[in-house]
């Protein structure tokens, strides 16, 4: 038996698999597959204070291995969520995260005091680095002051453990890794999309409505570890990673890099059961390698 | 909704581009109601990515039939699968068309354009099951666009054919057909499937002559079971437009709900 529970200090999880923000729905959309309490917990899509109506389609493009997206946080708002959501979730043997997102960086504060209030979440995951609601793809998560502003101000509203997620549309992000521990993160999670485009030859046309958009999926996996594996050396939080995670190979090399915990994001779509199947996957590999805690693998890179 | 990853490809018949497959899928087929589609994955490596929609052409016992047409990568990955292999589908998916008690002894118009011809064999049934006597509209570019016209016809539906170059049928596009059928008889109801400017000048036929109607629109889709939030269109709904996802609230939305956008980019 392998013991593939880890613990992140505020937050103990049964296995190091989360269901990430923007692909996982609510949860709810993925009951008719599995039991949600089989995941060690799920990011639920991306709230703002108020319902948002999102960017304009197509929203989606296919590009090699990848997905290049500009949903623009559509979604319920947070009120709707505590409201008919997040009853059913709460009772849930599983950590329910809750992704947290303003327009500025008040809103992000009243989001998470909002939240605060309820019972059910085990965490925030502060999404200052989506790269599709602002002009040009801006967000806080590209400039480590932002970042350290914003961490701070949600710190003083809430007592639930905060998980900062930063952007890879940056030159240097241990920089702003620093800065969100710095301000008190408990944890951080990365990478959120890169931003990115795709053009239709015949009408020389962008072929996204919002014009830009983020790619995700095994496309960006490459950058995706590189960047965790800096941010792993550089913060004492724990790190959380994530970006084209398809397989349990892969899950295991963010967590060799550093990650005590990894989310998977598109390879749901592809497969909704696709967290099941890397669960299992890294109790197989763990067994054939005679690891007894899973936990063990988390920063053992050879260098 | 179920993921069936042993879906056995049990026969192929193809026209050119255009392919039917017959899969034994016996829990999708069980729950598969007309309009509803399946997601199913046409690659087992990343390239392409995402799994491609594809409607429900017919149910009946542990089968299910899809009707497709080559029109990318994905399709044509599809289109190279043999009998004997597995499909890994999704499926039921989305809201079907509605059948209405009051349509017994009506005529119903089914009017499918190209592809879009797929999910109105399975409508068809289901409408003349409910006592209903459904008109099919088939149209093409050509007569070799017509591929389901003989199964259509030995089904014993009423079918009337369009193609733009005049080689088979009506010469013109199939809302030209329509509009000079309409002049002969009215139909209670009117269903249709097919590319955006088709769907589009039959919502402008049915506004004026007060025709309900529903229609099955397509996007580009993610998941294909509601977690994207990439599929949506705009729709009308109690007073307000909204983006809704094709694939959860429709593919079939109401003529009153579809808000036509003349074009997606600006
Ligand atoms: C609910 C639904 C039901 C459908 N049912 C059928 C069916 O029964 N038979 C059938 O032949 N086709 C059907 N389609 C269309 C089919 O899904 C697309 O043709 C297919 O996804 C294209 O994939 P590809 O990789 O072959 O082509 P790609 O290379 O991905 O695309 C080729 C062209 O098709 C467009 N396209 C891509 N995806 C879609 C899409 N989801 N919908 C519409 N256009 C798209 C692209 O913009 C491009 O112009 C359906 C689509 C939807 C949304
Ligand atoms: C359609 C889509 C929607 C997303 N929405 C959100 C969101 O609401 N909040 C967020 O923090 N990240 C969002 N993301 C980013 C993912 O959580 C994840 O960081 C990214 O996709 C990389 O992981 P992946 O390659 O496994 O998908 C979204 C990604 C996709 C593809
Ligand atoms: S395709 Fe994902 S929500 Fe509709």
């Amino acid at each position: 038996m392998v013991d593939l529970s880890v613990d992140l200090g505020f937050l103990k999880l049964k296995n190091p698999v989360l269901a990430a923000s923007g692909t996982f729905g609510y949860g709810l959309e993925f009951k008719p597959f599995y039991d949600l309490e089989l995941l060690g917990g799920f990011v639920v899509k991306g709230l703002y204070l108020k319902p948002r109506e999102g960017n304009r389609p197509p929203r989606l493009v296919e590009t090699p291995s990848g997905l290049i997206n500009s949903i623009g946080l559509q979604g319920i708002g947070v009120e709707a969520f505590c409201r008919e959501i997040l009853p059913e979730l709460a009772g849930l043997k599983t950590a329910v995260i809750v992704n947290v997102c303003g327009e500025e960086e008040d809103e992000y504060a009243r989001v998470a005091e909002y939240l605060s209030r309820h019972r059910g979440i085990a965490a925030l995951e502060l999404n200052i680095s989506c790269p599709n609601v602002r002009e040009g793809g801006r967000c806080p998560a590209q400039s480590p002051e932002a970042t350290h502003r914003t961490v701070k101000k949600v710190k003083q509203v809430t007592s639930l453990p905060l998980i900062t997620k930063l952007s890879p549309n940056v030159t240097d992000i241990t920089a702003v890794a620093l800065a969100a521990e710095e301000a008190g993160t408990e944890a951080i999670s990365l990478i959120n999309t890169l931003l990115a485009m795709a053009i239709d030859l015949e009408t020389r046309k962008p072929r996204l409505g919002n014009i830009m958009g983020g790619l995700s999926g095994p496309a960006i996996k490459p950058i995706a570890l590189r960047m965790v594996f800096q941010v792993a050396r550089a913060v004492k939080v724990p790190v959380i990673g994530m970006g084209g995670i398809f397989s349990a190979e892969d899950a295991l090399e963010f967590m060799m890099a550093g990650a005590a915990a990894v989310q998977v994001g598109t390879a749901n779509f592809v497969d909704p059961d696709a967290c099941l199947k890397i669960i299992r996957g890294l109790e197989t590999w763990a067994e054939k390698h005679g690891i007894k805690k899973i936990s063990e693998v988390t920063g053992s890179l050879q260098l | 909704m179920v993921i069936d990853r042993q879906a056995r490809l049990v026969e192929v018949e193809s026209w050119g581009d255009y392919f039917l497959f017959t899969l034994d899928s016996p829990e999708i087929a069980a729950q598969a109601r007309p309009g509803q589609f399946l997601m199913i994955r046409v690659s087992e490596t990343t390239q392409p990515l995402l799994r491609r929609p594809i409607s429900l052409h017919n149910a009946e016992g542990n089968r299910l039939q899809i009707f497709f047409q080559v029109a990318g990568e994905g399709t044509r990955l599809l289109s190279l699968k043999k009998t004997g292999q597995c499909l890994d589908l999704i499926g039921p998916l989305g809201k079907g068309f509605n059948v209405r008690p009051e349509f017994r002894d009506r005529e119903i118009y089914c009017v499918g354009g190209g592809r879009g011809i797929a999910p109105l064999y399975y409508l068809g049934k289901e409408l003349r099951a409910a006592g209903a006597r459904p008109v099919i509209f088939y149209g093409g570019r050509r007569a070799g666009d017509l591929p389901l016209r003989n199964r259509l016809e030995s089904a014993g539906f009423e079918v009337l054919v369009s193609t733009d170059d005049g080689s088979a049928g009506f010469p013109g596009f199939v809302t030209s057909l329509v509009e000079e059928e309409l002049k002969k008889r009215k139909p209670a109801f009117l269903y249709a499937c097919g590319p955006d400017p088709m769907m589009e000048k039959l919502a402008e036929t049915c506004r004026r002559e007060n025709l309900p109607a529903e229609f099955s629109l397509e996007s580009i889709m993610g998941c294909g079971f509601g977690a994207c939030w990439g599929c949506v269109k705009k729709i009308r709904m109690d007073g307000q437009e909204k983006y809704l996802k094709v694939c959860q609230d429709g593919p079939v939305f109401s003529l009153e709900e579809i808000v036509w956008q003349e074009k997606e980019h600006g």
